[in-house]
């Protein structure tokens, strides 16, 4: 059977029919596609995975400060307060905060980070799934198939809808990237394909209709805390479609409203540093100091 | 689009629709002019004219007009890199009626007086689209060798074309053909193959009876 990405429910459908899981249909129709053998898309993926690693320490860097001044060690206190006990948010979900913070701090800092969907929203996947990981004892291999899950998930989001912030608001980044991580945390938690559908709805519809408006046109307030937000998002949708909670509305129809919503935003709250959040007095503050009155 | 568009770009920061899309935009205007270009003027259109500091999208495209890839950390310092080089720059913000949110035009051109201008569109997680080409609609995305084609638009000429490619043991992915709508008398093919194209291969087609001008943009890595 031949996989073009229309739908998430044609995913589900493929990897049902075969008693497979979703990351081994994207694996074959992706080596397909890309005239490659599978050990190859793995092998590269692996790598990626490898470059996900390397950000989120380089940005649990104590002292890191982006050249803004904006952000940069946020992710090494939160590590510190959730290494303390202290944290209402436990071990598992601290450390996927703190994560995601540190791959967002590294790429405020122009270091090398791996888009996941997109750079803005780069932290959700690697700071859940190492937190899922490290929490669960699951290995690299583990991980490379749940990027390829991730990346499936992705590709009919961005046939269907979009990922880029400026089309269509956070939504479209944070939001595909929280769904795409609770879709493949179901599946390496050990759950059915209809419940990775649940996972990635549960997630969308959360973060529906979520702005794009970064101060001063960076990607770092309110980005980086915002990535947080939308991994904890990720990791409460995939327990609850692990728990047997469906979706009323199915995930492909999700995507097609995330798109709608985001054409209905404003051009101000897509990307273009001119509402929301950057929008507000002291935002403006921060950008006359920056840019000199003008971005 | 494959998997690795979505997990990937690996990416120097901070964003990808604006850093690394910027990036290729620059990177192929100096595809288009086959070398480092002497002179660019870059104009950000729509969100890019709001925020192209910001995400260091001057940087990033001045980056791409050196040759420079999407994860290469020299990004950071590509303005200085610029006067090494060579490459005198300029930015204009603009609003282009009916543009994409995420347009840059690169007017770029050599000391031997050659010149290019690339209309390109950052669709997200770094993946552009070449809308056109000395203002030639070619839809370019780096993800197959093209070949443009300038033409009369008389009978004939496409099977001189295709003929070319043939007795080269190239095949056609796709191929549009339409007529010019700017210049009446002319017409267009745009060739994408999966296999490698050459400027020699567009030079041949160049001295092929009718044709006007032949431009070969390789795939991207």
């Amino acid at each position: 059977m031949n996989i073009d990405f229309s739908s998430v429910r044609q995913l589900i459908g493929a990897a049902e029919a075969e008693n497979t899981a979703i990351s081994a249909i994207v694996l074959r129709q992706s080596a397909l596609d890309m005239g490659a053998d599978e050990g190859a898309v793995l092998a590269r993926m692996s790598h990626s995975l490898g470059v996900m690693k390397a950000s989120v320490q380089e940005g649990l860097t104590p002292g890191l400060l982006s050249a803004s001044g904006l952000t940069g060690d946020q992710a090494s206190v939160l590590r510190q307060y959730v290494g303390s006990g202290k944290s209402l948010s436990g071990k598992l979900l601290g450390e996927a905060l703190y994560a995601s913070m540190a791959v967002m701090s590294s790429n405020a800092c122009m270091g090398r980070i791996v888009a996941a969907p997109t750079a803005g929203s780069s932290g959700v996947i690697p700071g859940c799934f190492l937190a899922v990981a490290a929490d669960r004892g699951m290995s690299d291999d583990v991980l490379v198939r749940g990027l390829l899950h991730a990346a499936g998930i992705g590709m009919v989001i961005a046939k269907n809808a979009t990922i880029a912030g400026a089309v269509g608001g956070c939504q479209a980044e944070c939001g595909s990237a929280a769904a795409m991580t609770a879709s493949a945390i179901v599946e390496m938690m050990g759950g059915t394909p209809g419940m990775c559908g649940h996972a990635a709805a549960h997630a969308l519809k959360s973060l529906m209709g979520l702005v794009c408006d970064p101060v001063a046109g960076l990607v770092e307030e309110p980005c980086v805390t915002r990535n947080a937000a939308a991994s904890s998002i990720a990791i409460i949708s995939a327990d609850m479609a692990l728990a047997g909670i469906t979706s009323i509305i199915p995930i492909d129809e999700v995507i097609a409203a995330m798109y709608e919503v985001g054409q209905a935003l404003p051009e101000a709250l897509r990307e273009t540093a001119l509402g929301g959040i950057a929008a507000t007095p002291t935002a403006r503050r921060i950008e006359n100091a920056l840019f000199g009155g003008s971005v | 689009m494959n998997i690795f568009d979505i997990i990937g770009p690996i990416m120097v920061g901070p964003s990808s629709s604006h850093t690394a899309g910027a990036l290729q935009i620059g990177f192929i205007a100096r595809l288009a002019l086959k070398q480092t270009p002497a002179k660019a003027v870059i104009k950000f259109h729509g969100s890019f004219a709001q925020t192209y500091r910001g995400h260091g999208s001057d940087k990033a495209v001045v980056g791409g007009l050196l040759g420079y890839r999407t994860d290469n950390a020299r990004i950071r310092t590509s303005l200085e890199d610029a006067a090494d080089a060579g490459l005198s720059y300029s930015f204009l913000p603009v609003d282009i009626p009916d543009a994409h949110p995420n347009t840059i035009v690169i007017e770029a051109s050599t000391a031997a007086g050659d010149s290019t201008t690339v209309v390109g569109i950052s669709i997200g997680g770094g993946n552009v689209i070449i809308k056109s080409l000395d203002g030639i609609e070619i839809e370019y995305t780096g993800s197959l060798d093209m070949l443009v084609v300038v033409q009369a638009d008389v009978p004939g000429v496409i099977n001189n074309v295709s003929g070319l490619l043939a007795s080269k043991g190239i095949n056609i992915v796709n191929m549009r053909v339409f007529q010019s709508r700017e210049e009446p008398g002319k017409a267009l093919t745009i060739i994408e193959t999966q296999d490698t194209l050459s400027d020699d291969l567009a030079i041949s087609a160049q001295s092929l009876d009718n044709i006007i001008t032949s431009v070969y943009l390789p795939k991207i890595g």
